[in-house]
């Protein structure tokens, strides 16, 4: 069983990709065992009609399958009003978590205006994803350069809501290591495994953070399925620490929300 | 059969470069690679001195001298050093193991140094890979461009010669490399992005893509996954992952009696 939390559905900016329709990504991750997708939106990055861009999500993933992809909602809180689309997407779309893209969004996690975001996740008691990047910057279109998300203000913020969980998603890839570790232990905050690289790479990341905060993710459509499934053949892991990373830990924070 | 282009010894656990080569063969069996080519030592030198180079060849020398049925090594050398380069090429290749090439980031390629390095490489047999990117974020001064290549591999139709990482923004490699049939490319050491294999197959053709991981700095999974996933026919993948290599080595492989 394995449920992926990092997938996004339409059309990359600046090229098509292989499994850019909704029904053939839904294809594929039933073909690969996974159970459940937690879905996100490519919209996300540079519309500002998010309202619209998540009730089109919505409504794919009810299209396919809604037991397959559980829909999260994008945010941006340079937008005006962007609290009436976290509205929506808990009272209207009934909703589990949004997700941010800050990079594409012109902000820092110093910006108020994500406090406010925290506050009102816990109080909904939805979760909260930061996609730490989407792309490789040296890969980026010139027009469309973003930087890494800088994680150090969330370790402060932390203390404020132990409760909220924070999934981090394409941040392992970062040099941040000691980081990563300090927010593992400050709150509720999660890895992704998308961006994980290096030799057995899976064995290697356990050393450095726990098990019960990592998560299976591919980020697909933009890369391929395989390669993250083919990580838990690189790397011999005891079966607990297996199934927490491929299931588990999501079945988890879903549990407690 | 599954053959990987592209390792380092850099970033494996292991004191010497045995246990590392130990250690990377182990994980490489998970996966079912057969065989692997090693090039550059640790740590990592973009601007070797002969001294340096020559020492970092001795740790890939050690690395496969108990696995010849498992490893390749490619001579790592810096054409800045002209000389010195041709006497190691011919001290690991012409009179050692090793079958190929490696030039990294010390020199663009297309300076008039790297000829004489290429014109060694041809009457040995022995491939050439070039690392290449095209960064949006800028190069280092001695990184080279696909277009940097293609300036080299256009004085060069006999040699045989990869462009390393697809150029690192593979639709511009791609493109840039198309039209030198002797040009092959490498997909490794890049983001599992989908969408690069089935661009390379439609417009270079399958003989021309070989499957490398840029391991450690990259895993085996993310590389081989960007083949696995492919929407290309099931030969187009053998030929990716491992028949075009053996094909490529052959003539080198033949001239050192090598049987495999």
């Amino acid at each position: 069983m394995i449920i992926d939390v990092n997938v996004s559905l339409s059309r990359w900016p600046n090229r098509r990709l292989p499994l850019d329709e909704t029904s053939k990504l839904a294809a594929a991750l039933k073909q690969n065992g996974v159970s459940q997708a937690w879905a996100g939106t490519f919209d996300g990055l540079l519309h500002n009609d998010l309202a619209a861009a998540n009730k089109w999500l919505v409504d794919q993933c009810r299209s396919v399958d809604e037991k397959l992809l559980l829909p999260i909602g994008a945010i941006n809180l340079s937008l005006p009003a962007w609290e009436e689309d976290v509205r929506r997407c808990y009272e209207l779309h009934g909703m589990k978590g949004v997700r941010l893209l800050p990079g594409y969004h012109d902000y820092t996690l110093e910006d108020p205006r994500f406090r406010q975001l925290l506050s009102l996740l816990a109080e909904k008691h939805m979760l909260l994803q930061i996609a730490v990047r989407q792309e490789d910057p040296r890969t980026q279109h010139r027009l469309l350069m973003t930087k890494d998300v800088d994680l150090k203000p969330l370790l402060t913020l932390l203390r404020d809501f132990p409760n909220l969980p924070v999934i981090l998603l394409n941040a392992v890839s970062s040099s941040a290591v000691e980081l990563h570790g300090q927010l593992a232990a400050a709150g509720k905050v999660y890895f992704d495994i998308a961006t994980l690289e290096g030799l057995a790479g899976l064995e290697r990341q356990v050393q450095s953070l726990p098990s019960e905060r990592l998560l299976f993710s591919s980020h697909s459509p933009f890369f391929a399925f395989d390669s993250a499934k083919l990580k838990l053949q690189e790397s011999e892991l005891p079966a607990p620490a297996r199934e927490q990373i491929t299931h588990l830990n999501a079945v988890k924070i879903l549990s407690e929300l | 059969m599954i053959w990987d282009l592209h390792c380092h010894l850099n970033g494996i656990p292991g004191r010497t470069p045995d246990e590392k080569v130990a250690r990377l063969i182990e994980v490489a069996d998970r996966m079912q690679i057969e065989r692997l080519v090693l090039f550059m030592g640790a740590p990592f030198l973009i601007a070797p001195t002969p001294e340096q180079f020559r020492e970092q060849n001795d740790q890939v020398l050690q690395a496969i001298s108990h696995w010849h049925h498992r490893a390749f090594g490619f001579v790592y050398l810096n054409p800045e050093y002209e000389q010195e380069s041709l006497q190691e090429l011919d001290r690991c290749v012409k009179d050692g193991p090793m079958t190929g090439i490696k030039l990294w980031v010390a020199k663009r390629c297309d300076s008039a140094s790297v000829d004489a390095i290429v014109r060694r490489a041809i009457e040995l047999k022995a491939i050439i890979y070039q690392h290449t990117w095209l960064k949006t974020t800028g190069n280092l001064d001695g990184e080279s461009t696909p277009a940097d290549l293609h300036a080299l591999a256009s004085r060069h139709p006999e040699a045989s010669i990869i462009c390393g990482h697809t150029g690192g923004n593979w639709e511009l490699g791609i493109r840039t490399i198309r039209d030198l049939p002797h040009v092959s490319v490498d997909l490794g050491g890049g983001d599992p992005t989908a969408g690069l294999v089935e661009m390379a197959v439609r417009e270079l053709g399958a003989s021309r893509v070989l499957y490398g991981s840029d391991v450690a700095g990259r895993s085996f999974a993310s590389q081989l996954g960007k083949v696995t996933a492919a929407e290309i026919t099931p030969e187009e993948k053998q030929m990716i992952l491992g028949q075009n290599l053996r094909r490529l080595m052959s003539p080198i492989l033949q001239a050192k009696g090598v049987r495999l």
